[in-house]
């Protein structure tokens, strides 16, 4: 059996049609004079004009292949009336289209007849019955009945693809949207059409399985229940559904997805058009990651830490009450003993705006402390994160060229991978990337950087001023021109230098010029290294624009809203806002405060006293396992909002059980910026409170008031005081122009949504499954409660008929935060020649609490492995695939290595948040007061 | 041997034993095309087949000077040959792939210097084993002879020729679908437009797709001139052909005839052609032009071998393939034999034909099988209406490529044909002929 196609981004797709559209044409549709885009096709002309032309394999975001045939027309050519496919005839000027008549009508039946001669009907066990194209279609435009009454075509049903996605032969028409999907738009042909004639099945290769990370599409654009899921086979039928638009929060890409429910279980998630966005797609993480929600392991009651049998203490049961004034009491009287300082919060990206917002004003204004950080060490420092001039990731698809400075994308922020990757192969995209080893975007890169941890500052500098190519680097002479050529705008159009050649500034900052995606290569190189190189070129090309690629769910959202040390809500520094905010809240902060690592070592050290952690769990998700294991010991009192029992909240004094995404309302904002609506579906289980109601208890019980009863009063506030969010009201987000959500700040109103011709929303065939629900189902709501309270005025930033407190009076708006900011290099020292340098970058499936809690991703993780060059493992004399020791200046453990020589020499590549044996693999080695990890490989 | 006085273009040495090496192919001539070739510029060698009506042999009849001269303009241009010939009957590039692999090669070069290709794809069908063999050999010797590589014959003219075998499907005979299969990919035909790979071809290149029969007759043009070829045969349909004659003739066979002056008749009778029919029984139908072909009944014996004067009469001259069916066939039998292969071969890509050609093959079978079903008559002249709306000739076509809409030629002409035939074995519930 053959292997799996390679996909070859240079080769040019033969079937593509020229897309260039100049002008107008007009065309006759069923006697009617309508006008087209040149160049459109007709399918899509037509139901433009209100016309819906019956297809199978069309997909509007993907190249037509034609081979379905359900949508042939009737056009008059040259040669008369004859049948074409609609999908892939371009409109022609004066072309005349008849879609109604008899031999349209018997070409569609006889069509629908074809596909259902050895399609099995079994529409009453089929999870696709109910929200079915071909049975919407059929009974729309097809026979009555069916002559064929021969034995139909069997296969053995279903066969598992990959752990989630199950595949029934028998019920495949054959469209190819499966096949094209991972083909055109993942770039895995991981599954193809096997066979020929009517005997053609798809099927994955012998020895290989469906593994993409995009698997969960297929089933999504399936036009009849061929492919199914694990998770929700079975699970329900389609009318029974209730949904709700949302945003997927586990990583921080905000994919819209209507978020489908039964019996106050989620069942589904489908991926919504969002054009600026995800374009219908959703990871497989994002897909089925609601199965956490689901989960019998949520917490769903507080628990109290108590002395039990014995001398143990164990976490009990208690009531809000109970918990809150331990809470309230505990933190007290650290207060009093040790002031505000000796309190530190970590975690938030998990929150909601609204969620964020009311504990950054909790700990900032009542409890006082700036020691407030939402990320764990896996991030970029604030500042420079909300300062950098930003890029929506539309620009970022639309530059001159990309330079990607992050890990993985495919790994971090999946979908951003699927925009990146398209925008290289369908737009031409210049793309640079600068890594320690070659990840997913590599064959799509015109130039592709390896560059040892420590390094990158040193080499985007070089690469940024146009200067030659370091001595020491392992990138080729080639692979550096090729680099500089694309920043110099060769092979695009443009062509602006930067400023060090030509002294005259890119064309950065329009849509040709370079943006620069930034996140964090590895968790065992200081976070300082990337800003740093980041400076070199914000300094370099002064017009360059920043897409974050951080990816924790609402990290952005969290960081606008000040958690994080120095900032306060509204991509404030605590300088510049203090006046603004000391009249807004009451105070603020003395002085800047610690981030994640100084908490922790602070707790360590003992220093601070008490933490209180968001669900944040850094005893698995911080670098510095040993460093997170001595501040939650010596740390005197531990609270943790949480929804699971992770193994930080175990140690917790106090846990108080949080409502979770898909369980509350409000906003998140994506890399980008972009604040869109979490749609609530539903009750949060047990005695399950949403976040920012915890605070506000709290807050009371400290004696303090957060002056807010709904989520709509917090966004109604944070709107008047966070100056980013300014004018972005709830009646603006609530505006149907909106549905893509609204970018912060805001520029210009009304906001657009994207192209003319992007593919009409909830289109039955470009997203299957949501039309038929929204008919037969529950309406689709933009969400409920709290903000239904009376519509604001939408007309500029002062948000006039908003309720609750008035502006400030006296202090004038603070500016936001601008990057670059004078900045201290980071020294990284020299590795001695023995030493390899670690690399630890993040994977989809991890041993996170999301992944753990559901049941179809848990197994998909995998433990820690090391891979190194084959020569760094020649010198110690082991084979791949046995085990070695690894020593750091932390810990040493044993671990598992496989030789990969696409990986630089003198390099250690270990995946974070997997565990090595019973030992967290990469966090044992991390020191993070370190700027990188050099580590020892050993026989054992 | 032909009726006329035509020479023989194509078939001139392979009634020799060594007519593949190439000794024998100097010996008789060879090169000599290419050489007077390289002595004109690649736009003398042009006009001079486009002064010719050669028409396509593979099937679609496409004049060859025509379609050189659509090529887009490109810095790169491709030459591919389409030797996969797979369709039941037709054998008679088999034969020159065989029997005078080194005309081939000549006509190639020929071309790819007209056309100013700088490389040469040869797909051969994977099954013929000899004919690769034979074929690689004379790529081989034509380099060492410096007919092929760099610099040929001094011309300063390079090319390489590549053979690639073909993997056994039918379908990669479609010149989009061999393009497909070429580039590494599964054999689907491409979508139209674009409607010629002239303009986007093999890896989006401009490509010129000829059969091998069509280029095995350059040699032959270029040594004696367009207007010798064009004297030959009448109208449009000049030059010689080779007809691959099968069924019930007693001499089955490739035979090469001059075009339009020779008949169907002589085709099948003529005692050094076909020789008539065995036992001296009657002809019920023949196959003007492959399994794909409308048929024909006594009535059309005496029409002449010409493209225009078969398609004036509602069928094509196609790949050359004759297929005679005398008085003790069974049309069902053959229409459903006919069918089978078609369904087999169907890629499966478009609705019409991957489906519709398994149910036709269904319902002859059990016709045949003496289980048919009143209104099974009507019921397969419905399907193939659904596969190719009016069932007429040339098909319309509800699918990417012809494959499809061909099914129905045999069924059709079947039932036109002998309409009492399909219905005594739908009402005797057996098959008359056993």
């Amino acid at each position: 059996m053959a292997s799996p196609r390679v996909f070859d981004p240079t080769v040019v797709s033969h079937h593509a049609i020229s897309s260039s559209r100049v002008g107008e044409v007009k065309f006759t549709l069923d006697g009617r004079e309508v006008t087209a885009e040149a160049g459109e096709f007709l399918i899509a002309a037509a139901e433009r004009a209100g016309v819906f032309i019956p297809r199978f394999c069309y997909h509007p975001r993907m190249k037509p292949v034609g081979m379905c045939r359900m949508c042939l027309v009737e056009v008059s050519g040259p040669r008369g009336a004859t049948l074409q496919p609609a999908c892939y005839i371009p409109v022609g000027e004066g072309m005349e289209v008849v879609t109604t008549s008899e031999k349209v009508r018997k070409a569609q039946d006889g069509v629908l007849e074809f596909l259902l001669v050895n399609h099995p009907l079994d529409c009453p066990v089929c999870d696709k019955g109910g929200e079915c194209p071909l049975q919407d279609q059929t009974f729309a435009y097809g026979p009555g009945e069916s002559r064929f009454v021969e034995e139909k075509r069997h296969w053995s049903k279903p066969i598992a693809l990959s752990e989630l996605v199950l595949l029934d032969r028998e019920r495949c028409i054959q469209c190819g949207r499966c096949v094209r999907f991972a083909l055109e738009i993942a770039g895995e042909a991981q599954i193809d059409f096997l066979g020929r004639g009517d005997q053609v099945e798809v099927n994955i290769f012998e020895d290989h399985s469906f593994t993409s990370y995009f698997s969960g599409n297929t089933i999504q654009i399936c036009p009849v229940g061929a492919l199914t899921s694990t998770p929700y086979r079975f699970g329900a039928r389609p009318w029974d559904l209730e949904q709700v638009e949302s945003t997927c929060t586990l990583c921080a890409f905000g994919c819209r997805a209507a978020v489908q429910s039964s019996a106050n279980r989620v069942t589904r998630l489908i991926g919504i058009d969002s054009d600026p966005v995800n374009q219908s797609w959703l990871c497989d993480k994002g897909r089925f990651g609601y199965e956490a929600v689901n989960s019998e392991d949520r917490l769903t009651e507080p628990l109290v830490r108590r002395r039990g049998e014995g001398d143990r203490e164990d976490l009990e049961p208690a009531s809000w009450s109970e918990a809150i004034s331990i809470v309230a009491d505990r933190l007290s009287k650290i207060l009093e003993e040790h002031g505000p300082p000796s309190i530190g919060v970590v975690g938030g990206a998990r929150l909601s705006n609204e969620d964020a917002y009311a504990w950054a004003k909790l700990a900032k204004s009542i409890i006082g402390t700036d020691s407030v950080d939402a990320q764990l060490a896996d991030g970029l420092r604030a500042e420079a994160v909300l300062g950098l001039p930003r890029a929506t990731i539309d620009e970022a698809c639309a530059a001159r060229c990309v330079v990607v400075l992050s890990g993985d994308l495919r790994e971090e922020l999946p979908v951003l991978f699927l925009r990146l990757r398209g925008a290289v192969v369908e737009k031409g995209l210049r793309l640079i990337e600068v890594t320690p080893r070659p990840t997913a975007l590599t064959p799509y890169a015109t130039a592709s950087i390896l560059c040892r941890p420590g390094e990158s500052a040193r080499m985007v500098r070089a690469l940024a001023n146009g200067a030659v190519r370091p001595d020491s680097s392992v990138v080729s002479e080639d692979v550096w021109a090729s680099a500089l050529g694309a920043l110099a705008g060769e092979g695009s159009a443009g062509g602006a230098q930067p400023t060090g050649d030509s002294g005259s500034a890119g064309g950065a900052g329009d849509a040709g010029g370079i943006v620069v995606v930034l996140g964090r290569p590895s968790l065992a190189e200081a976070g300082d290294l990337v800003v740093e190189a980041a400076t070199s070129m914000a300094e370099a090309w002064p017009n360059a624009l920043f897409l974050p690629a951080l990816r924790r769910g609402n990290v952005m959202g969290a960081l606008d809203m000040g958690l994080a040390p120095g900032i306060l809500p509204g991509r404030v520094s605590l300088d510049d806002g203090r006046g603004w905010f000391t009249e807004s809240w009451g105070s603020v902060p003395d002085g800047r405060g610690e981030g994640s690592s100084g908490i922790l070592s602070s707790l360590a050290a003992g220093t601070m006293k008490a933490l209180v952690l968001l669900g944040a769990d850094p005893l698995g998700d911080f670098p510095d396992f040993k460093l997170a294991e001595e501040a939650l010991e010596n740390a005197d009192f531990v609270v943790a909002v949480e929804s699971f029992l992770s193994p930080s909240s175990e140690c917790a004094d106090v846990v108080l059980p949080a409502a979770t995404v898909h369980e509350r309302q409000g906003t998140t904002t994506n890399i980008e910026g972009r604040i869109t609506r979490l749609g609530q579906k539903m009750v949060p289980p047990g005695q399950c409170r949403p976040d920012w109601m915890i605070a506000a208890e709290l807050a009371s019980a400290l004696g303090g008031d957060l002056g807010f009863s709904t989520v709509a009063e917090i966004w109604d506030e944070i709107e008047k005081v966070a100056p980013s969010h300014a004018g972005i009201t709830r009646a603006a987000l609530d505006r149907p122009a909106a549905r893509d959500g609204i970018v912060a700040p805001l520029v210009a109103f009304p906001v657009s949504i994207g192209r003319k011709d992007a593919p009409l929303r909830f289109d039955p065939m470009a997203t299957p499954g949501i039309v038929a629900v929204e008919v037969q189902g529950a309406p689709l709501r933009a969400g409920q409660g709290g903000w239904e309270d009376g519509a604001n005025g939408a007309n500029g930033a002062n948000g006039n008929g908003a309720q609750g407190r008035a502006l400030p009076a006296t202090s004038a708006r603070p500016r936001t935060i601008a990057w670059p900011q004078a900045f201290e290099p980071v020294h990284v020292p020299s590795a001695d020649s023995y030493s390899l340098r670690l690399v630890a970058p993040r994977k989809l499936y991890d041993d996170g609490v999301t992944i753990g809690a559901c049941d179809s991703l848990v197994a998909l993780s995998s433990s820690a492995l090391l891979q190194v060059n084959r020569h760094d493992l020649d010198r110690i004399g082991v084979s791949s695939g046995e085990k070695v020791r690894l020593r750091s200046s932390r810990t040493s453990l044993e671990i598992e290595v496989l030789a990969d020589d696409s990986i630089p020499r003198a390099t250690a590549v270990v995946g974070f948040n997997l565990d090595a044996g019973d030992v967290p693999g990469a966090a044992s080695l991390i020191d993070v007061t370190q700027p990188v990890v050099d580590v020892r490989m050993e026989t054992l | 041997m032909a009726l006329t006085e035509a020479p023989r273009i194509l078939t001139s040495r392979i009634e020799q034993e060594d007519s593949h090496s190439l000794e024998r192919y100097l010996a008789t001539g060879g090169y000599a095309g290419l050489r007077k070739a390289l002595s004109m510029t690649p736009e003398e060698v042009a006009a001079e087949v486009d002064a010719v009506s050669l028409l396509g042999r593979g099937g679609a009849g496409f004049p060859a000077g025509r379609k050189w001269s659509m090529l887009r303009q490109a810095p790169t241009t491709y030459l591919v040959v389409n030797g996969d010939e797979s369709e039941p009957a037709t054998f008679k590039d088999h034969l020159l792939l065989e029997r005078d692999p080194h005309q081939l090669v000549e006509g190639c070069v020929i071309c790819a210097y007209a056309i100013g290709a700088a490389r040469v794809f040869l797909y051969v069908r994977g099954e013929f084993a000899l004919g690769l063999e034979r074929v690689q050999q004379a790529v081989n010797e034509a380099y060492s002879h410096g007919a092929l590589g760099r610099d040929i014959f001094g011309s300063g003219f390079s090319l390489d020729l590549v053979v690639h075998p073909g993997a056994g499907a039918y379908i990669c005979g479609e010149e989009t679908a061999l393009l497909e299969s070429l580039e590494g990919k599964r054999g689907f035909p491409r979508i139209k437009p674009p409607y010629f790979p002239a303009s986007i071809g093999l890896y989006g290149e401009p490509t010129v797709v000829n059969n091998v029969e069509t280029l095995s007759n350059l040699p032959w043009v270029l040594v004696n001139g367009s207007e010798a070829f064009s004297k030959l045969g009448e109208g449009r349909s000049t030059g010689t052909r080779l007809f691959a004659l099968s069924g019930h003739v007693k001499r089955p066979g490739v035979y090469e005839v001059e075009m339009v002056k020779t008949t169907f008749r002589d085709l099948v009778y003529a005692p050094l052609l076909g020789g008539g029919i065995p036992g001296g029984r009657d002809l019920k139908a023949f196959i003007p032009g492959g399994a794909s072909a409308p048929w024909f009944g006594p009535d059309q014996i005496d029409l002449p071998l010409g493209q225009d004067e078969v398609a004036a009469q509602g069928s094509m001259l196609g790949s050359g393939s004759v297929i005679v069916m005398d008085s003790s066939t069974c049309v069902v039998r053959a229409a459903w034999r006919i069918t089978r292969f078609f369904w087999r071969e169907s890629c499966g890509q478009c609705t019409p034909c991957r489906e519709g050609s398994g149910w036709l093959e269904k319902i002859l079978r059990r016709i045949e099988d003496g289980r048919g079903r009143e209104g099974d008559v009507d019921l397969l002249m419905d399907v193939c209406d659904n596969l190719a709306p009016g069932v007429s000739w040339p098909p319309q076509q509800t699918t990417i490529c012809v494959l499809g809409p061909s099914i129905p030629s045999s069924i059709a002409s079947g039932i036109r044909m002998f309409r009492d035939e399909f219905l005594v074995h739908v009402k005797d519930g057996r098959c008359p002929f056993g």
